[in-house]
C-alpha cells in the first residue's frame, strides 16, 4: 500500500519523484491526493510563510552581528510541513538543523525559537548550543546535534523502544542527502530493517552538502534506491510538493503503526541558500541553479493549490504576513532585551547533581571578575 | 620575506610539498574547488587536478580508512577533518589503526597520514565548534601530536610532518586562524618536530602552553609584566613526542609553573606536563604547579568566554604562583 496506488516509486524503479500538485497548483490528473481540511490546508500556508518569514528576518539580524550564526531553508519548507502534518503528538521528531517547520507545527512558539537563537537568558537550552539547535521535550522534539547523522540510529532506537514497549508511536527523522554518506545512516538503516523500527528516515536530498554536489555523496542513482539493500521500502518524492509528501508520510506512518517496519523517504529539493551564514555559495556554484528553483517554490505552488481551492486571497496573506511579522519583532526586540543566563549555570546539567570537582571549579570562578560576554544578543 | 596568517602559511606548505613530492594526496570534505570552509587548501585543486587533491563523501571514518589504504600503497595522504569536533567517527581509525599499524605488523606497515584539522574555541561555535580533543591523540601510543601557534611554526612544522614517516595529528587554532600574522620565509624550510620554542623569555616563573593559547598567554604576561612579574614563555609546538628538555631546564631555572589550555582540566594534556614535571624536577619546585584551563563541562555557547581561559585568568594565575 505504497503512495495510495500510484506507480510505487520504490528504490530506482522510477526516476520521476513521487508528486501530486502540477506547478500551477492543480492536482495532476489521475493521483489519488489525501485530503486536506480547509483549515488545515491554511494552517500549512501560514506555517511555511512563517518559516519563510522568520528565516528572512534572522538572517538580516545575523548580518548585522545581532546573531551569531544562522542557517536556512529557504525552498524546503514543504518537507517541514509534510513531516510533521501527518504526526500525532505522541509521536517523536529528530530534526537536523534544517527543518525548523517541524518545531513550528508542533506548538514551538517564535519566542522561544527566537530566544534560543540569542541564547539568552530564556533560551529552552539555556545559552549551551548554537543558534538552530533547538530543542523541545515537551513537543517530543530531540535535541539538535551539530555532528552530522547522529540523530538517525538514535531515531532508531527510538522506535525500537516504542515497539518494545507495545506502544503504536512512530519516530521521524531528517538528515540531508549528504548525512546518507555518514556510517551512521548506514547502521540506521540496517537496525531499521532487521528490527522491523517503527520509524521514518527522512532525508531531504536538497542536492548540496556544503560545497559538495549529491552527486559526490553516491554512485547510486538515488537515495531511496538505498532502502532496497536493507529490506525496507523506499520513496522519491518531489520535496517542494506539499501535498505528495504528506501522502507519501501518511503511507510511510500507517505502514509503522501497523507494525510493518521502517520507510526510507526521499524528498527531492534544493538549497536555495548558502549553508549557514558563514557561508558563500556563489564560491563553487552557479548562480543559475538557485534561480532555476525558485520557480519550483514550495510556498508558492501551495499557495496556487489554495487559490484553486479558493482558500486564498492576498487579503489573507497580507494578515497572516502582518501578524507573524509583529509577533516575531516584538520576540526579537525582547530577546535582545533579555540577559545571558547566569555564569553559574554553566555548571548545570553536566550531570544529575554537581560532583565535587564542578563545585570547585564553580567556586573558583565566581571568586574571579566576570569576562566581557561573549554575545549577550544585543 | 611575507607576512602571512596561519591559513596563507598551511596552504603554501601543501603546494610546496606537493610540487615536490607526487605522492601527496589530500583528501576531505569540501578541500577541492571550494578551498575547505576555512579556504586553506585554497588553488591547490587548480594547481594539482581532482586525482590529488579531492572532496569526499561525508564520512571522517571513510576519509581516515580511506587515508590509510592510500599510505600503504606509498601515497602520502594529508587529509582533513573539517573541525576537530567532527573526528570522532574516525575515532576507531585513528587510535585503533592508524597509530597501532607499524607496531603491529612487525615494523612491515608504517603509514604515514598527516591529519589536519582545525580545533579550538573563541569562534561563538558552542560545543560542535569549538572542541580541543588533543589529549585523546597524545594519550594514543603511535601518533605524533602537533600544534602551531603561528604562521612560521605551521608552514615548517606541517613540512616536517608531511615528511616524516609517522601518523601526525596536526591540530590548527582556528580562533587565530587569520588573526595570527607573521614573517613567513617564501621557500622550503622545516621546523622539526619535537623541539618546543621559547617565545618569551622570563625569570620568575615557566608558562606552558600551545596553538592559540599561546596568544592568551602572551597577553597575560604582558599584563602580569605590569605588576613586576616577569615570567617565561614556552610554546610546546608539538605535545607528542614532547621537548622535555626545554621544559625542564626552564622548571629548573624559574621553580615555578603555569599550564595554560583550552582542553577541560581533567586528564587534560595539562596533567601530563605537570606529572613529567613531578618526576623528574620536584625539587625544584617552589610552588603547586598551576593548570589554568576549560572547565570539566562541554564547551558552552553563550558563556563562551566565561569557559575560555582569557588572559586575565592566565596572568592571575601567573601573580598567584610567583606570590606563592
Ligand atoms: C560528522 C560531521 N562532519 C562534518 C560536519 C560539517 N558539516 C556540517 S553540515 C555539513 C553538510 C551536510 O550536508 P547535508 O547532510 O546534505 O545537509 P544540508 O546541510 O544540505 O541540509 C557538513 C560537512 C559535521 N557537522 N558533522
Ligand atoms: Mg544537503
Amino acid at each position: 500500500m505504497l503512495a495510495k496506488g500510484q506507480p510505487v516509486p520504490i528504490a530506482g524503479t522510477d526516476d520521476e519523484p513521487f508528486s501530486i500538485l502540477a506547478d500551477d497548483g492543480t492536482i495532476r490528473p489521475g493521483t489519488d491526493a489525501p485530503e486536506i481540511p480547509d483549515e488545515q490546508a491554511l494552517k500549512l500556508y501560514r506555517g511555511m510563510l512563517q518559516v519563510r518569514l522568520v528565516d528572512d528576518r534572522m538572517m538580516k539580524l545575523q548580518r548585522q552581528g545581532r546573531l551569531g550564526f544562522y542557517m536556512l531553508s529557504m525552498g524546503e519548507e514543504a518537507t517541514h510541513f509534510g513531516g510533521a502534518y501527518p504526526l500525532r503528538m505522541s509521536d517523536w521528531c529528530f530534526p537536523s538543523y534544517r527543518e525548523p517547520g517541524v518545531f513550528f507545527w508542533r506548538g514551538y512558539s517564535i519566542k522561544d525559537y527566537v530566544n534560543q537563537l540569542h541564547g539568552n537568558i530564556e533560551d529552552p537550552v539555556k545559552g549551551r548550543q548554537m543558534p538552530v539547535h533547538h530543542s523541545a521535550n515537551w513537543l517530543n522534539m530531540v535535541s539538535i546535534s551539530s555532528p552530522v547523522g547522529t540523530q538517525i540510529p538514535q531515531a532508531v532506537g527510538l522506535a525500537m523502544g516504542a515497539k518494545i514497549s507495545k506502544k503504536d508511536d512512530v519516530s521521524l527523522v531528517y538528515f540531508g542527502e549528504g548525512a546518507t554518506s555518514t556510517g551512521q545512516f548506514h547502521v540506521a538503516m540496517n537496525f531499521a530493517g532487521v528490527f522491523k523500527a517503527p520509524c521514518i528516515l527522512f532525508c531531504r536530498n536538497n542536492g548540496w552538502a556544503i560545497s559538495t554536489p549529491g552527486n559526490k555523496q553516491t554512485a547510486s542513482k538515488s537515495i531511496a534506491i538505498k532502502a532496497l539493500a536493507y529490506g525496507m521500502p523506499g520513496i522519491r518524492v518531489d520535496g517542494n510538493d506539499l501535498l505528495a509528501i504528506i501522502a507519501v508520510m501518511q503511507d510511510a506512518v500507517a505502514r509503522a503503526r501497523a507494525g510493518e517496519g521502517p520507510t526510507l523517504i526521499e524528498a527531492v529539493t534544493y538549497r536555495r541558500g548558502g549553508h549557514s551564514s558563514s557561508d558563500d555559495p556563489s564560491a563553487y556554484r552557479d548562480p543559475s541553479e538557485p534561480k532555476e528553483w525558485e520557480a519550483k517554490d514550495p510556498l508558492e505552488r501551495w499557495r496556487r493549490h489554495l487559490e484553486s481551492r479558493k482558500l486564498w486571497t492576498q487579503e489573507l496573506h497580507d494578515k497572516y504576513s502582518q501578524e507573524i511579522t509583529e509577533e516575531l519583532m516584538a520576540c526579537v526586540k525582547a530577546a535582545g532585551e533579555l540577559g545571558n543566563p547566569a555564569p553559574e549555570t554553566l555548571f548545570d546539567d553536566v550531570f544529575a547533581e554537581l560532583p565535587p570537582h564542578l563545585e570547585e571549579q564553580k567556586a573558583e570562578m565566581m571568586s574571579r571578575p566576570r569576562p566581557k560576554p561573549a554575545h549577550g544578543g544585543h | 620575506m611575507p607576512v602571512w596568517n596561519i591559513i596563507q602559511a598551511v596552504n603554501d606548505a601543501l603546494r610546496i610539498e606537493m610540487r615536490r613530492d607526487p605522492r601527496v594526496v589530500i583528501l576531505g570534505e569540501d578541500v577541492g574547488k571550494f578551498g575547505g570552509v576555512f579556504r586553506a587548501t585554497t588553488g591547490l585543486f587548480d594547481e594539482f587536478g581532482g586525482d590529488r587533491v579531492f572532496d569526499t563523501p561525508l564520512a571522517e571514518a571513510g576519509i581516515i580508512g580511506s587515508a590509510i589504504g592510500m599510505a600503504l600503497y606509498g601515497l602520502r595522504p594529508v587529509p582533513e577533518i573539517q573541525f576537530a569536533d567532527f573526528i570522532y567517527p574516525a575515532y576507531d581509525q585513528i587510535v585503533n589503526e592508524l597509530a597501532k599499524f607499524r607496531y603491529r605488523s612487525g615494523g612491515q606497515y608504517p603509514v604515514p597520514v598527516v591529519i589536519r584539522t582545525p580545533y579550538g574555541g573563541g569562534i561563538r561555535g558552542g560545543h560542535y565548534h569549538s572542541q580541543s580533543p588533543e589529549a585523546y591523540f597524545a594519550h594514543t601510543p603511535g601518533l605524533k601530536v602537533v600544534i602551531p601557534s603561528n604562521p612560521y611554526d605551521a608552514k615548517g612544522l606541517l613540512l616536517s610532518s608531511i615528511r616524516g614517516e609517522d601518523p601526525v595529528i596536526f591540530m590548527e587554532p582556528k580562533r587565530v586562524y587569520r588573526a595570527a600574522k607573521g614573517e613567513v620565509p617564501e621557500g622550503d624550510y622545516t621546523v622539526p618536530l619535537g623541539k618546543a620554542k621559547v617565545v618569551r623569555e622570563g625569570s620568575q616563573l615557566t608558562v606552558l602552553c600551545y596553538g592559540a593559547m599561546v596568544h592568551t598567554c602572551v597577553e597575560a604576561a604582558q599584563l602580569a609584566e605590569k605588576d613586576g612579574f616577569d615570567p617565561e614563555i614556552i610554546d610546546l609546538r608539538t605535545l607528542l613526542p614532547l621537548d622535555t628538555e626545554t621544559v625542564l631546564e626552564s622548571v629548573r631555572k624559574t621553580g615555578r609553573v603555569v599550564i595554560a589550555h583550552e582542553a577541560p582540566k581533567t586528564c587534560g594534556y595539562g596533567a601530563e606536563l605537570a606529572a613529567m614535571i613531578a618526576e623528574k624536577a620536584l625539587m625544584s619546585l617552589e610552588a603547586p604547579i598551576s593548570r589554568v584551563a576549560g572547565f570539566d563541562t562541554p564547551f558552552p555557547y553563550t558563556l563562551e568566554n566565561e569557559y575560555m581561559p582569557s588572559p586575565d585568568r592566565v596572568a592571575l594565575a601567573i601573580k598567584q604562583t610567583a606570590q606563592f
